[in-house]
């Protein structure tokens, strides 16, 4: 018990909770922002691997981190693009397109890097984000190490909780977008454009979602693995109905994955010679599913997600 | 102003059309993947062809991948007419796979013709076991089935290694991770001399003709059906929708289990972590080019089969990434979700005469 | 008086239906024109072409400007319509219910780009048009607890907001009571003296006539008549809607049997009040039809859920043909000779991806003569559909085709015919003629009074007073979850109790 205790105290778990959660955060606000507008997007998985594959490319291509931060959410968006078309105007099968996404987010990903890269035997680094070093907050005790002593992206992540909740509540495009994951009619009825409300809103998730994979790359680590999203994207999913659809619980939600994450790692070492090292890395998909069967009774569905809609037919 | 919409019936050449077209349609996409990694397209594409009808073994060896896949491309068929979304059919393959090196490495003092019937229903039932659970959390809590047969992958995918390195390790397997081998009484016996196609294609076949007859002909078939079609008009009309569910849950994840079973006595004869090359994910796009049919099911699972199988030829002869066939896969399935919007939509333009 | 509007020659086709063939009407400022007409006969079409969610085939539109010039309006664009000022209220509200009233208002009234909202500004603006009109609603409550009257001067508010000088309602009191139809045809009334100008489509002849000054019947798509209200009365207009005199359904006296339903002390807590009963008493006798008033989202959902075997009760008892039914559910309810009629039929009645024949016997699937050992007689499936099909006169494509491909009428004579051939005991019939023609709504009349001669119980939930006092031989009153004894035929005296007054208390003295 004294040694949970520790653990929970220490900087370096809080810190390491953010850093988990980070890459979550952009994921559970890409998807919040699709299934708000009506559509889910189960691309989320391959867009992981595109973002990280992308963002990872670029900066070895010499594009800057930024530039690969902009490279891997254009890659988002393009697959997001696809999706959008598929479901959107086409109204086809939201669960089969999100999932031809994923399968094809990931091949294409796959086999750019086999091309680019035919025989190395281990990945090429790149300089990742450094931790900041802000002068004074660094300097803070606990607050310092835990919160500006990340990287710039995990920042960018937690900005993007703020900007996404204000955009939502606060601003006439927000409204829109709830509105017409609820009852796309009264978007059109107004004379607003139902598709461009829902293709705009699954091209920026999915461009957000992208982030979520290149921080992977670039900032957790530093190069490219395959395999190496391993189901946080289906997470992020489960991880949005655990939320409600509200950015602040979002948020919420993914340290808590964290948390819970980085506490696991830390037992481990504990008490690693009694169980199995694999009880410990199942515990964070078993949590989701908890998490999921928790929330889904009073989940607060968009009325209008999965259902496609049609204009002139009503 | 362009306008969708509704055709009358989808014709039935359309119904079998729109998959074939999709199919070629995604294999001439790949000219793009080709030509970026630099290879000499037509050429490619030749090798391709070669690579799964140029010898008898190659031929046989499509058959060998399309076995699994027909397998798990029924799983998600049936599943899909109901609108019971199992995603997770590559972890009920490794459940059936488990289940049969526990049973057939010795464990059990019985005779030996029982052996084979015995890994084949254990196989089976440790699939359905896998999808029971999501099934019932969906008709109980209400968790929607795709998360969490899709986070299941993760945590049966662990839990085989956590069995590979324990219970189930090969004492003789100087440290690999891998089962010990099934005992040969308990294998699923080869169709032909030197090569590697095994009766469970003759197994994947006969199921495939039973859930072909039975969707169709009868009062299941039916009641699946329904539900799937409009669940509200169906509880409406006293059809059991939870237990129609669960029911096409248990025999989906059955079926994804028989693909283990199938992979593991038929093929390898030993499990490893790496068993199946997400047979489970493609199964789905066996199925959605199926058009969610049984028979369409066995021809999808050719199709594709022929592409890993060719692409694994080109791949190895002309350096391309074999990821190709992932790809062409992927696009596959994309082609016939758009062919398949065309099937049920027309798109017309309103063309007004001016006045 | 200054013409507003005039449509000229709106044509459209969907397929091969020709929904509205050359239709020519004209709007003049401060008027009321009723647009009249069976269903189906084009009217909603029309209305949708003229605020652009349509593009017509053929044809042209002019509004009025604000100084009165009459300019044409760009079509198939609903923000050319709303910016000419053109405000449409749907039959189908057009509001997001996770929204609140005022955000709903002012929705698409902001341009997206805007970072920041002026709510104060939009507020006070609201305010001022609920006091010019009297249309009052709850600004800070989320749409989706607002009652369907409160929801429908949202909707109303939407369209002021937007300086509708034009106002466009589709069927606006088929969910009010008449008190409540009353209000607002007052409301518009005071409106029209400030300049707006409506068109409301229906097809109750009464308050036509009661609230219109002008009327314009559609029949098949075509522009039958015109005629000024003072001129007009039921007679005429019927005719012009039907083309004919309509046959009237006709109820024979007929002594009521033993009872084949009774609820007893029935209570089922829903999740909202809208599917919420308390403690109501129901008893249904052989050739009887007992017809339930009240305004939609009153309990009626919870009590057609119950009859049908959908839901369960929390307490008291139901009984059927003398047995308690302790736990039903819908098998065991058909089982016990309860035939159902749906409210929504093609959510609930039809799998519309399965066949004409398929949908006939998908009650029956456990009937030997459907089935063998598990396998379906296709030959005795398709042999009862091609006998149900000429008996009821269900016309479509045929018994193989899809049912998704047959007309709401067709639909409904399936569903009558499925559930007729079993000889039910007790029939529920939850909205029967919803969105049918005349032709067809008689249809039904006559098929349920058919029942009831042979001997069959008949619940009829309906929102349409006529047709609950044309068809019902004894009328309970369902409001807020609760069941009354009607004890009356009069309309008004009903009206009252389905807002919500209670017969007691109507007779009670002023002190």
């Amino acid at each position: 018990m004294m040694e949970i205790l520790q653990i929970l105290l220490s900087e370096s778990f809080w810190a390491a909770s953010l850093r988990i959660a980070t890459p979550l955060i952009f994921g559970v606000l890409g998807a919040l922002i699709c299934e708000k507008s009506g559509v889910l997007n189960l691309g989320i998985e391959g867009i992981f691997v595109a973002g990280a594959m992308a963002g990872w490319i670029a900066v070895w291509a010499g594009a800057g981190l930024w530039g690969g931060l902009l490279f891997a959410a254009l890659a988002g968006g393009f697959f997001g693009l696809i999706h959008a078309l598929l479901t959107v105007p086409l109204g086809l099968s939201q669960h089969v397109s999100g999932l031809g996404i994923t399968l094809f987010a990931t091949s294409v990903s796959y086999f750019i890097y086999r091309t680019a890269l035919p025989t190395a035997t281990s990945p090429p680094r790149i300089e990742p984000f450094r931790p900041l070093d802000l002068p004074i907050l660094s300097d803070l005790p606990f607050i310092g190490p835990v919160l500006f002593q990340q990287t710039a992206m995990t920042m960018l992540a937690l900005g993007m909780v703020v900007l996404v909740w204000y955009v939502l509540n606060r601003t006439a495009l927000g409204v829109a977008l709830q509105a017409v994951g609820d009852n796309p009619d009264s978007v059109d009825a107004q004379g607003l454009s139902v598709y461009g409300l829902r293709i705009g809103a699954v091209v920026a998730g999915s461009a957000l979602m992208a982030l979520g994979g290149a921080f992977l790359t670039m900032s957790a680590f530093d190069a490219f693995f395959f395999g190496m999203v391993n189901g946080r994207g289906w997470i992020c999913i489960a991880l949005v109905i655990f939320a409600s659809w509200r950015p602040g619980k979002a948020l919420l939600g993914a340290l808590l994955f964290g948390a819970f994450d980085a506490l696991q790692v830390r037992l481990q070492t504990e008490v690693g010679a009694m169980v199995p090292g694999q009880v410990f890395l199942m515990a964070p998909y078993i949590l989701s599913i908890f998490a999921l069967v928790i929330a889904a009774r009073k989940a607060d569905y968009p009325r209008a997600l999965l259902t496609p809609w049609f204009k002139g037919q009503r | 102003m362009i306008r969708i919409e509704p055709r009358a019936a989808p014709s039935r050449l359309m119904t079998v059309g729109i998959p074939v077209l999709s199919a070629v349609v995604a294999l001439a996409l790949a000219a793009i993947p080709l030509a970026f990694a630099g290879a000499p397209i037509f050429p490619a594409y030749a090798q391709m062809f070669h690579g799964v009808f140029g010898s008898m073994f190659s031929f046989s060896e499509m058959l060998t991948r399309a076995t699994p896949l027909i397998f798990t491309g029924l799983a998600a068929a049936l599943a899909f007419r109901a609108r019971l979304w199992n995603i997770g059919a590559e972890g009920q393959l490794y459940l059936g796979a488990m289940a049969a090196v526990a049973i057939g490495t010795g464990v059990l003092d019985i005779p030996a013709i029982f052996l084979l019937p015995l890994i084949i229903t254990f196989g089976a039932a440790a699939g359905a076991a896998g999808m029971a659970l999501p099934a019932l959390l969906k008709t109980r809590f209400g968790a929607d089935e795709v998360v969490t047969t899709l986070l299941l992958n993760f945590i049966i995918l662990i839990f085989l290694q956590m069995m590979l390195e324990g219970p189930l390790k090969d004492p003789m397997g100087l440290g690999w991770p891998q089962s010990a081998p099934i005992l040969d009484q308990g294998m699923l016996p080869t169709l032909m001399d030197r090569m590697r196609v095994h009766s469970g294609l003759i197994l994947a076949l006969v199921i495939a003709a039973i859930a072909q007859f039975m969707l169709i002909r009868s009062v299941w078939g039916f009641r699946l059906r329904a539900v799937g079609e409009n669940a509200a008009a169906a509880r409406h009309a006293g059809i059991g929708v939870k237990r129609s569910l669960f029911g096409v849950a248990i025999i989906s994840g059955g079926l994804a289990g028989l693909a283990g079973v199938s992979e593991v006595a038929g093929l390898k004869g030993y499990l490893t972590a790496d068993l199946s090359p997400g047979f489970g994910y493609t199964g789905i796009v066996v199925a959605m080019l199926a058009g969610l049919s049984p028979a369409g099911v066995v021809l999808a699972a050719l199709f594709i089969a022929s592409v890993f199988v060719g692409a694994d030829s080109m791949s190895r002869a002309m350096g391309v990434s074999s990821y190709l066939a992932d790809l062409v896969v992927a696009m596959s399935l994309l082609c016939v979700l758009v062919g398949g919007f065309f099937a049920r939509y027309r798109i017309t333009r309103s063309v007004r005469v001016a006045s | 008086m200054q013409k507003v509007l005039s449509l000229n020659g709106l044509t459209k086709r969907f397929g091969t239906v020709l929904a509205n063939d050359a239709v020519d009407l004209d709007l003049h400022k401060g008027e009321v024109l009723a647009l009249l007409g069976e269903n189906g006969a084009g009217k909603t079409t029309l209305m949708n072409m003229l605020f652009g969610h349509y593009m017509p085939d053929d044809g042209t539109v002019d509004v009025a400007d604000r100084s009165g010039h009459m300019a044409p309006l760009p079509l198939g664009h609903p923000q050319a319509a709303l910016a000419a000022g053109i405000g449409m209220v749907h039959q189908h509200f057009t509001l997001a219910e996770n929204l609140n009233a005022l955000d709903n208002i002012v929705l698409g009234a902001e341009p997206l780009t805007r970072i920041r909202r002026d709510r104060r500004r939009a507020r006070a603006k609201i305010e001022q048009i609920m006091k010019s009109s009297g249309l009052i609603a709850p600004l800070d409550v989320r749409v989706g607890q607002l009652s369907v009257g409160e929801r429908q001067r949202v909707e109303i508010l939407k369209a002021l907001y937007r300086d509708a000088r034009i106002l466009v309602l589709d069927e606006p009191t088929a969910v009010l009571t008449p008190q409540e139809a009353d209000a607002l045809f007052e409301n518009i009334g005071a409106m029209t003296g400030d300049g707006l100008s409506v068109i409301f489509i229906s097809h109750k002849l009464r308050e036509v006539l009661a609230f219109s000054t002008r009327i314009a019947v559609l029949r098949h798509g075509v522009k039958v008549g015109e005629i000024a209200t003072a001129d007009a009365d039921e007679k005429v207009i019927a005719r012009m809607m039907v083309g004919a005199d309509t046959p009237v359904a006709t109820r024979d006296k007929m002594t009521p049997g033993a009872p084949v339903l009774q609820l007893k002390g029935v209570s089922v807590r829903g999740n909202s009040k809208r599917d919420s009963l308390s403690d109501i008493t129901l008893t249904v006798h052989q050739h009887e039809v007992v017809g339930i008033a009240g305004v939609s989202g009153n309990g009626q959902t919870a009590l057609a859920g119950l009859i049908s075997g959908l839901g369960r009760a929390d307490n008291g008892m139901i009984v059927i043909d003398g047995v308690e039914i302790p736990r039903p559910d819908p098998k065991v309810m058909i089982t016990a000779g309860v035939g159902r009629i749906p409210e929504d039929r093609h959510h609930d009645g039809i799998i519309g991806a399965m066949s004409v024949a398929d949908n006939m016997v998908i009650e029956r699937l456990d009937d030997p003569e459907i089935q063998s050992y598990g396998l379906l007689n296709r030959a005795a499936i398709r042999a009862n559909a091609d006998r149900l099909i000429k008996d009821y006169d269900v016309r479509g494509p045929g018994a193989e085709a899809g049912a998704r491909l047959l007309s709401g009428g067709n639909i409904q004579k399936l569903i009558l015919a499925r559930v007729f051939e079993q000889n039910p005991r007790l029939i529920l019939a939850n909205q029967p003629t919803r969105g049918l023609d005349m032709g067809a709504a008689a249809d039904v009349a006559r098929r349920l009074l058919e029942a009831r001669a042979r001997g069959a119980g008949i619940v009829l939930i309906s929102e349409d007073l006529d047709e609950v006092l044309g068809l019902a031989d004894r009328i309970l009153v369902i409001h807020d979850g609760q069941l009354h004894e009607a004890g009356t035929r009069d309309r008004q005296a009903i009206g009252l109790m389905m807002a919500g007054e209670l017969a007691g208390e109507l007779t009670k003295e002023p002190t």
